[in-house]
């Protein structure tokens, strides 16, 4: 047992034997989920505060039952990131929930950075549910557990990720973390949503979907978040769904035993056929059952981490 | 303690078991985990062949429920339960019985699994030195120990106590 | 009056003339002298410079002072202060205070307000458009009239084509050289950091290189239709360079700055998403840095300067993209120029004093940056060897957002002469 680290901030500074703690701890939650009595004490007398800034249903819902599984006390404070801006700051925020002493802060905002910088300037464990287009550490932690879950392994699979990249915290954690563990990754997508500079990430790049599809051992699809960017990236969903939508039409071009991933919440129809969401080959409701073993699995672990304050 | 009188402890151990509890064709063995289960699957062996058919055998771990979370930080082993033990004769079976805390963990876990007709303990040695009012019910040897030594059964179970440091400066 | 000054022994550099040599500078009634004007003189006040580089004060064409508006965050009083411990002795206020510089009225309150706080030359910088807004030109003639000596909407830049050459053709008419802050807003939406590798891996938002480069071009391409001067503020990367480079070349009366952050720091820093690597324009990459350090050797760009932005700390302590653009740097900046351009890159102190006092002065217009006899007595002494760490508690600004705290650096300004009258030396500050 070597998990040091007094937060989860984000998967690129993690190390492959880290990533494999959180699998293996994982592994036994999954069996703890399953019995009839969903809970064990680890976290008894411990508070949870889950500080979402930016609105999220899945996620908070997964680390509430996650900290409640643990035996810990959650409490859920929900501030939509402009209420910060006109009001109190987020350090200011986040001092007072630990003068109150919440041992751990989950915290999910809009700006890329946050939670290493209420990390750096707290004593309680922080764990990045999502910061701006950074980093979504335990989504990729989930999706890697998933994928090992079925193919018992990582390295040498090829794994397509499609979508909008450029705005994806989840594309960030899942690169970094797939690519650690050995896996190729392929980006495809629009060129304004998928600049050159990924490439420097150590990944492919492609705009052809079609052509990626045959080669794919795991088709991982991203939301294509309209609400989140101004017009001038692409001209409609239209145009993204003639050129990146998995369509059960694609879909014959893919590995038969190829695996579906979303994070969610899926537009169906839009990137990924309804039919295909609820197919054979989609795991995406595994992942989240998955999420709920991961979640746990970081708190157990960073309930233990030594690591000393760094400021 | 060497290879020979562990292996005859146990032999002595499971002819008490197999004479105190009438049922136990019926029982589960259960190691905590990790020093228990050498001891528990050597104990099943045993009581399996003394009364002809296959005692159920598995593990159980204690690391989510030990009192000591956050001073120390034990690796979650797998709990492994051969079948349901609600109603059944479950043994616990450790290596060392020291503190007693291990044992009240596993009992907790126990009861998130079910709720056993009765549980008995079975420990290769006791050591002494209880913090809580637990008392074994089958014990390979009783060893005399300062509260500062260690004793430890090797993973591969054939193998001997050892004493790394005797005398304690 | 002040007493009679001697700076004796010291390796006078003065580009205006040429001038590398060791002798001594003397100053009576504020006005610089032949060292002989003094003998028979009493009370002379003598500084020893043994070791030391004597040159014309000190000019920074690129400072924000924050009054009126904001003294929280600076007053004229206290960057003036920090300006002096710099070893610049004339600094030019942007315009983007509270209200911005865009009246008469505003200029006459900040001069006022210099004669009476400052004990550096605080010149003043008017705004290009009404309000900072890019719509509707400011009085340039009467803002002139009120003393401003350059035009700028600095923190912002007009956006319209035709408005920037309108602004042009009035300037040239009335007389006062354009200081542009060169970026295309429509490219630098949500932008906080340089686009590239580091903005991809911290999921920040990119302020590409291009939108800078475009409003230079564009800057370029007006300097040669209407002929009048303008200078582009803070340059940072390699492109930028290679437009004034070929723009230079042609005659076309442009020239560009650069600011001391932009070669010494480079976007990696972002990664701890420590605000005080936050800049406007953003730090790039070391390629771009390296390519302004070449441009400068060149002559390419041939104006240094800090763009001194004082912030308070509770509004650097927030979320990385929520907080404000800038640095100090009047301070720091003699020693990282020193540091960077002359020690790492050879680059000859006359080279950097020269851009620092008498290519300044020609921009704007005003009879400084030399040590001519008759001239008024800013005189700047530096030593440029001695290394000495940065402390951000030591500052004289009344703020600390420094990404500099800490570091080591060979060289710096040791002290400062205003009008013939030491203000600050290592050992403080002069009052009157």
């Amino acid at each position: 047992m070597s998990w040091k680290k007094k937060d989860l901030l984000d998967i690129r500074s993690l190390s492959v034997e880290e990533i494999g703690e959180v699998h293996a701890a994982a592994r036994t939650f999954r069996d703890v989920i399953a019995r009839e009595i969903k809970k064990v004490p680890a976290l008894r007398g411990k508070t949870v505060v889950n500080l979402f800034a930016e609105p999220s249903t899945r996620t908070r819902i997964s680390f509430d039952l996650a900290a409640k599984r643990l035996s810990a006390d959650v409490v859920d404070f929900e501030a939509s990131s402009s209420s910060f801006r006109k009001g109190e700051t987020l350090i200011d925020t986040v001092r007072n929930l630990e003068a109150l002493n919440a041992e751990f802060i989950i915290l999910r905002h809009a700006a890329a950075g946050a939670a290493q910088f209420i990390a750096e300037r707290l004593s309680a464990h922080v764990i990045n549910a999502g910061d701006g287009a950074h980093e979504h550490p335990t989504q990729a932690l989930l999706d890697t557990f998933t994928i090992l879950q079925n193919r018992g392994r990582i390295a040498e699979l090829r794994v397509l990720i499609s979508g909008d990249i450029l705005f994806s915290r989840v594309a960030r954690s899942n690169i970094h973390a797939l690519t650690k563990l050995g896996a190729t990754v392929v980006l495809c997508g629009p060129a304004t949503l998928l600049p050159d500079t990924f490439r420097e990430l150590g990944v492919e790049i492609s705009h052809d979907f079609e052509a990626e599809l045959p080669k794919a051992d795991v088709v991982y699809l991203l939301r294509i978040q309209h609400e989140r960017q101004r017009a001038v990236y692409f001209p409609s969903i239209g145009e993204f769904v003639a050129l990146f939508g998995l369509t059960s039409e694609r879909f014959r071009l893919c590995k038969p035993d190829a695996l579906i991933m979303h994070p969610g919440p899926i537009n169906r129809g839009v990137e990924l056929a309804s039919e295909l969401a609820d197919g054979r080959n989609s795991v995406i409701l595994e992942q989240v059952t998955n999420g709920l073993a991961v979640r746990m699995a970081v708190l157990y672990l960073l309930n233990g981490g030594q690591a000393p304050l760094e400021h | 303690m060497d290879q020979t009188e562990i292996r005859e402890s146990i032999v002595r151990m499971a002819s008490d078991i197999a004479r105190k509890e009438p049922n136990y064709p019926h029982a589960v063995l259960l190691g905590i985990q990790k020093g228990g289960v050498p001891i528990a699957r050597a104990l099943a062996a045993e009581l399996s062949s003394l009364s002809g058919r296959t005692i159920a055998f598995g593990s159980i771990d204690v690391s989510f429920y030990r009192d000591d979370l956050g001073q120390r930080l034990p690796y979650p082993e797998p709990t492994v339960l051969p079948t349901d033990i609600n109603g059944r004769l479950v043994i616990l079976a450790d290596s060392v019985l020291f503190s007693g805390r291990t044992v009240v963990a596993a009992c907790d876990a126990l009861k998130d699994y079910g709720r056993a007709a009765a549980i008995r303990l079975a420990v290769l040695v006791d050591r002494g030195h209880r913090e809580l009012p637990i008392a074994p019910d089958f014990v390979g040897k009783y060893i005399t120990t300062e509260f500062h030594q260690k004793v430890r059964v090797r993973d591969d179970f054939v193998a001997v106590v050892t004493y790394p440091n005797p005398t304690t400066p | 009056m002040s007493h009679p000054l001697l700076i004796k022994n010291g390796r006078v550099l003065d580009p205006a003339s040429g001038t590398d040599t060791l002798r001594d500078i003397a100053a009576l009634d504020g006005v610089l002298v032949s060292p002989n004007a003094l003998r028979g003189l009493s009370g002379v006040e003598e500084f020893d410079a043994t070791g030391l580089v004597v040159c014309p004060g000190l000019i920074d064409l690129h400072v924000h002072l924050r009054e009126p508006g904001r003294p929280d965050k600076e007053t004229i009083e206290t960057g003036s202060r920090a300006a002096a411990a710099g070893g610049f002795t004339t600094i030019l206020a942007m315009p983007n205070t509270i209200p911005v510089t865009d009246s008469a009225s505003t200029v006459a309150w900040i001069r006022q307000r210099a004669q009476e706080k400052a004990c550096v030359h605080v010149l003043v910088c008017g705004c290009l458009s009404q309000g900072q807004k890019g719509e509707v030109l400011a009085p340039f003639a009467s803002l002139k009239k009120a003393g401003v000596v350059a035009l700028s909407d600095d923190g912002r830049c007009i956006q319209s084509a035709e408005l920037m050459r309108r602004a042009f053709e009035h300037a040239h008419m009335v007389g006062l050289p354009i200081l542009d802050h060169c970026q295309d807003e429509s490219l630098t939406a949500d932008g906080v950091m340089n686009e590239g590798y580091w903005s991809t891996v911290l999921g920040l938002h990119g302020w590409p290189a291009i939108a800078e480069e475009i409003m230079i071009s564009r800057n370029a391409m007006l300097a040669d239709l209407t002929r009048h001067r303008v200078h582009c503020q803070h340059v940072t990367t390699a492109g930028g360079a290679r437009i004034l480079r070929e723009a230079r070349s042609r005659g076309v009366p442009i020239s560009g700055e650069i600011c001391p952050h932009h070669i010494a720091l480079t976007d990696a820093g972002l990664e701890g998403y420590d605000t005080n690597f936050k800049m406007n324009p953003p730090l790039r990459t070391q390629a771009d840095a390296d390519a302004l350090v070449e441009a400068f050797r060149e002559g390419v760009i041939d104006i240094l300067a800090s763009d001194h932005a004082p912030h308070c700390d509770f509004e650097k302590e927030v979320e990385f993209q929520e907080a404000p653009f800038g640095i100090l740097g009047l301070e720091t900046e003699a020693g990282l120029f020193l540091e960077h351009l002359h020690h790492r890159h050879g680059i000859p102190l006359m080279d950097i004093v020269r851009a620092l006092t008498m290519n300044p002065a020609k921009l704007l217009q005003i009879p400084k940056g030399t040590l001519a006899e008759g001239a008024e007595a800013d005189i700047t002494v530096l030593d440029t060897e001695t290394p000495w760490t940065v402390d951000k508690h030591q500052s004289a600004s009344k703020s600390r957002n420094t990404p500099f705290h800490g570091q080591t650096l060979r060289g710096r300004a040791v002290a400062t002469f205003v009008s013939g009258r030491k203000v600050w030396d290592l050992a403080g500050f002069y009052g009157e």
